[in-house]
């Protein structure tokens, strides 16, 4: 089956591993990822917030070029799927809103016809290809590895789309077929702190302290999670963490296509995990990709 | 009900009046945003928000302030700004009141009426963000950061340093902004949809002339508004 692609900023330059595990993974899978040509930037929640026209409309303009293909788009970023989603459901719900968009994106020659379907790769690969599938592909077994299942506040919110909004369980599930066990974790919708990170950092610090914290107390080995602030956040300030509130964590944190791709036998140089800042993952003093 | 009809107790200021029909206008954009007239005032939003304990007024004090015609000061609270829009209140709202969108609703009003907290500059992160994004279509981070430092606190960026090395040794930093192709037609969107953000003409109500104070300023005595 072949996907329109939505990467996104954040996957371009800071989480190009993101982008390219969930390529290879799909490759993998036989689904075709085709990138969107000449995307602009969803919006995210800065733009959103402050300007409401402006962010649907340049939010709209990518779903107005994706449109012609026929194809669902796929955003990993978990922002870039909420705006992209919520941009789609509001020009739907609100036809003044949809006529008024609709009016800037002539001035830029396009026009949208709320045809479209907004995807996350995690829907897609769990709800079209199947667990089964996933399962007849898989080359080795996550056995051993412990996972705190980290969905982000995003993802699913704010309104039902393909999983609970309190207590997902698209990812256990997946993770779970492919022997792997999820390890209790109540945080796994709790905000990390998101960009509050650069503006407010003694707030988010402690928020995905408290995230870390609950992982480590309930004895996983690795995070993994499906968004790229949040994986920012827990990976790359840790050592700013340890040192703010005086402990000494060291838990990798992945990308869930990271995780899936080595099940399936992918490259570790294709899923991008020497990007990782954090040590990868361990178990029992073997890296996990030596295991194999 | 209309969103419109939702009243005030009592007499309005000048201001608050004008404050008031402008957000009226920030929530029609949300679909079922006259919800918020439903509030029972359980606390739910302000007990599911992660960052509540570090805003001066909570999610449901904001809509008490809200209800009881006082605008001005949540514009005026660090709240609407610490929000990182998780939407953990409007998950659980018994009511079903979108409250994260209502922090939206009240960033712009605060943006369109200058109205900030003071010492305390998040609003430029927003600011730098949409410079950015005007020009080149795309977000560079690296560039986001340095902008929003050099407004608030230029020191800060010399403690990105670290963090910075380790993210360019590991090939994580783009130097360069990316741009898309089409950016003509982009800013021609943009441009259009700027239009329909611009500040209401509904704004420019006409008061009695002499007339001040607080005496002066209820619904009766404001005039129909004049239309440019």
């Amino acid at each position: 089956m072949d996907y329109t692609y939505y990467p996104g900023c954040s996957l371009e330059s800071a989480h190009s591993s993101y982008s390219d595990s969930v390529k290879s993974v799909f490759k993998h899978l036989g689904c075709n990822l085709i990138e969107l040509e000449d995307w602009n930037c969803c919006g995210a929640t800065a733009y959103m917030s402050v300007k409401e026209t402006m962010g649907f409309a340049i939010s709209a303009r990518n779903l107005a070029l994706a449109e012609k293909y026929h194809r669902d788009i796929v955003a990993p970023c978990s922002s870039c799927f909420t705006i992209l989603s919520k941009t789609n459901r509001y020009l739907k719900q609100l036809p003044d809103l949809n006529d008024k968009i609709n009016q800037c994106l002539k001035e830029g020659g396009l026009e949208y016809k709320l045809s479209l379907r907004v995807r996350h790769p995690l829907d897609v690969l769990v709800n079209d290809i199947g667990i089964k599938a996933i399962k007849a592909k898989a080359k080795y077994s996550l056995e051993g590895l412990k996972i705190a299942n980290y969905y982000g506040c995003q993802i699913v919110r704010p309104e039902k789309d393909f999983d609970d909004r309190e207590e997902p369980v698209t990812m256990d599930n997946l993770f779970s077929a492919l022997g792997a066990e999820n390890v209790y974790y109540p945080m796994k919708v709790k905000c990390c702190g998101g960009m509050l990170m650069t503006t407010y950092e003694d707030v988010a610090l402690k928020l995905s302290m408290e995230n870390i914290e609950s992982a480590v107390n309930n004895k996983a080995n690795c995070i993994v999670t499906t968004c790229p602030l949040c994986q920012m956040n827990l990976e790359a300030y840790q050592d700013l963490i340890n040192k703010t509130f005086k402990k000494d964590y060291n838990i990798p944190v992945l990308f869930f296509t990271q995780v899936l791709g080595h099940a399936l036998g992918i490259d570790k140089k294709e899923l991008g995990i020497d990007k990782n800042l954090t040590d990868d993952i361990k178990i029992n003093g073997k890296l996990l990709h030596q295991l194999v | 009900m209309k969103i419109v009809d939702i009243q005030a107790p009592g007499r309005l200021s000048r201001t608050e009046e004008d404050l008031r029909l402008s957000f009226f206008k920030q929530l029609e954009i949300i679909p079922n945003s006259e919800k918020i007239k439903s509030c029972i005032q359980c606390g739910t939003c302000t007990g599911s928000c992660p960052v509540s304990y570090a805003m001066d007024l909570s999610p449901r004090e904001v809509i008490a302030l809200f209800r009881a015609g006082d605008i001005e000061t949540i514009l005026k609270s660090r709240t609407i700004w610490v929000c990182a829009s998780c939407y953990a209140c409007q998950t659980r709202c018994p009511s079903l009141i979108k409250v994260t969108e209502i922090m939206y609703a009240l960033k712009r009003l605060a943006m369109e009426k200058n109205l900030y907290p003071p010492h305390f500059p998040i609003h430029s992160l927003q600011e730098s963000f949409v410079k950015i994004m005007n020009s080149y279509g795309r977000l560079h981070e690296a560039r986001l950061l340095v902008y929003y430092f050099i407004k608030t606190n230029p020191f800060k960026l010399f403690s990105f340093l670290p963090l910075g090395l380790r993210m360019a040794k590991k090939k994580r930093i783009g130097y360069f902004p990316e741009k898309i192709k089409d950016l003509k037609g982009f800013r021609k969107i943009i441009k259009k949809a700027e239009e329909f953000d611009m500040p209401l003409i509904q704004e420019e109500t006409q008061y009695l002339k002499g007339a001040v104070g607080y005496g002066a300023v209820s619904k009766e005595t404001v005039l129909e508004p004049k239309i440019k």
